[in-house]
């Protein structure tokens, strides 16, 4: 079956048993996104704190609802920047990103993603990509508004 | 009045194709949008071919010959749901444009347009949905509340997938100003008993609007029998092309409702500060509309009339309960409506424990069957039933006892794929 590119077992494995799920304090930011084609929703907070070089993520907590695909993403999403410094983790996030547009063809860097280069097959369902682009894209949302309480700008 | 399944399937180039490899196309979302038979792309490539032309404003052969093409498709929409004058049949793009129609023009009517009493809302002013309504015949109306000041009511859907009716005497009263509802629910496959609620609308003087999307594909629909005021429809569930959609409407109110969208063919005569309007239907149709898509829904029609609506639809009715039958016996599948093939169309939702909806659509669409998976458009009403999302297979007259089969076997496979059977 050719949607076992698609489903590869990290995921599988991933969406049965995720990663740091289930919210918790503290945090410094918390947001709301939702998949308007299907109705999936992550409610996700991000905990920051100040380091030489920069901010670092210490936590990333989240509730989720959705697909295997959005639930695994989500996971592994927590997994990759969960103590790393935020410029890393965007970086990543971009990696990600550029992998998920890649429609296949992208060689996805097993450095950088690690469990995520899994995500490659997603790549070429369109219908997917959302869904795997979920969790990052309120990750990175709430990344953002932390940093700008942080710097005293409105959020 | 039996269907010939093979021979229509014939029709239909597209069930020819493979999809995911070498897999044979079971294409199980017709609520979506509905296969086209050769005899409606024909019509269209032959306009395009031989007739192409602008309509109502050349003197030359061609433009007699698309006007003929697009006028002659109004009159057969309007002889196809029992319209008193095809001038009751107004070309939108598709039903959503066609519910918009009617709800810009009251909100004209309300902003100050010159117009009779009936099609102004203000504070105070009640609007009466359903929650089972597609997003298409909710959102226009929350709007249409936004700008007027009136409020939006609803009736309220039943755990087993029926419009609770005990709320209509209090529901339906003197401050009503206009219901809208869905004949046949795209996700619960529900029929509604529009003659009942329009009639109660009716004695307290409000507007009905019935939105016919998916019943006017499957089912032979009367529009004096169905008793609103309004009803659309759309021709690509109809095995028309996309890009044309029909709003019916009794003459005497379309006559003094205001104009929707502004432009060319909607004037009677223009001055550089104001404009006085056509007459019905061409008052409601600015700038140059879809005439090949017209010639295509002309097409559409015949080819559905020739089999006949009775029969397509005792097809599907057998089909249905096929498939109720065989999808209630998957343990852990869980039914969204009727269970029962009463009152009830083709579109059947349902939610597989353990598997997410957007999971089972991929085990499925890897075994070439085509099925829709998400909210269907119906928020509120998945919200309601207290689901997420859920997958939803819908027939046609173009299928088969053996893609029944094949969906249920195909739901099984994801429960194994994913563990959970």
């Amino acid at each position: 079956m050719q949607i076992q590119s698609l489903y590869q077992e990290i995921i599988l494995d991933h969406y049965r048993n995720p990663h740091h799920k289930g919210l918790r304090d503290p945090y410094d930011a918390e947001v709301h996104h939702v998949n308007p084609t299907c109705g999936d929703e992550v409610t996700l907070r991000v905990s920051l704190k100040d380091a030489d070089g920069g901010p670092v993520v210490t936590d990333v907590s989240y509730d989720a609802l959705g697909c295997s695909i959005s639930q695994a993403s989500a996971s592994i999403m927590a997994d990759l920047v969960i103590g790393k410094p935020v410029s890393e983790a965007m970086a990543i996030s971009q990696e990600f990103l550029e992998l998920m547009q890649s429609k296949g063809t992208a060689e996805p860097d097993e450095d950088v993603l690690e469990d995520a280069v899994a995500f490659a097959g997603v790549s070429k369902y369109p219908a997917r990509i959302k869904c795997a682009l979920l969790g990052w894209m309120a990750w990175k949302d709430a990344t953002s508004q932390a940093l700008d309480e942080e710097a005293g700008l409105p959020s | 009045m039996t269907l010939d399944v093979s021979r229509i399937r014939k029709d239909f180039p597209i069930l020819d194709r493979t999809v995911r490899g070498d897999q044979p196309l079971i294409y199980l979302d017709s609520a979506n949008t509905s296969q086209k038979p050769r005899q409606v792309i024909d019509a269209i490539s032959d306009f395009y071919e031989r007739h192409n032309a602008n309509i109502h404003r050349a003197t030359h052969q061609l433009s007699e010959e698309a006007t003929e093409a697009y006028e002659g498709a109004r009159i057969k929409a309007a002889g196809f749901i029992g319209a008193a004058s095809e001038s009751e049949v107004v070309f939108t793009k598709n039903i959503s444009e066609a519910i918009n129609l009617v709800a810009y023009s009251l909100g004209n009517a309300s902003a100050g347009f010159p117009a009779p009493d009936r099609f102004k809302l203000g504070p105070g002013d009640e609007i009466v949905v359903t929650e089972m309504e597609h997003h298409s015949d909710l959102v226009p109306w929350q709007l249409l509340c936004q700008r007027t000041g009136a409020t939006l009511r609803w009736f309220e859907v039943t755990p087993e997938g029926r419009l609770d009716l005990s709320t209509i005497d209090e529901l339906i009263n003197e401050r009503t100003k206009l219901v809208a509802l869905v004949h046949q629910s795209n996700v619960l496959g529900t029929v509604n008993p529009v003659r009942q609620i329009a009639d109660r609308a009716h004695a307290h003087g409000a507007l009905v609007l019935a939105d016919a999307a998916q019943s006017v594909p499957h089912m032979p629909v009367n529009v004096q029998d169905l008793g609103a005021d309004f009803v659309g429809f759309t021709g690509h569930k109809l095995c028309g092309p996309t890009g044309i959609g029909v709003l019916w409407g009794r003459r005497e109110l379309l006559d003094e409702m205001p104009p929707f969208l502004g432009g060319g063919e909607m004037i009677e005569t223009v001055w550089i500060d104001h404009s006085t309007f056509a007459q019905p239907p061409h008052k409601f149709e600015a700038g140059t509309m879809p005439i090949a898509e017209a010639a295509g829904l002309n097409a559409a029609i015949d080819y559905l009339s020739e089999i006949g609506l009775d029969a397509v639809h005792a097809h599907e009715q057998a089909l249905l309960a096929d498939a109720l039958t065989q999808l209630k016996g998957i343990d852990g599948l869980r039914i969204l409506g009727p269970d029962q093939p009463e009152d009830r169309g083709t579109a059947v939702s349902f939610e597989v424990d353990g598997v997410h909806p957007h999971d089972v659509s991929q085990v499925l669409d890897e075994l070439g069957i085509a099925v829709r998976a998400g909210h269907h458009c119906a928020w509120p009403l998945h919200r309601k039933l207290g689901v997420q999302a859920s997958t939803r297979a819908s027939f046609y007259l173009y299928n088969t006892h053996e893609e029944v089969t094949a969906l249920a076997d195909g739901i099984r496979q994801a429960q194994k794929f994913f563990g959970v059977a």
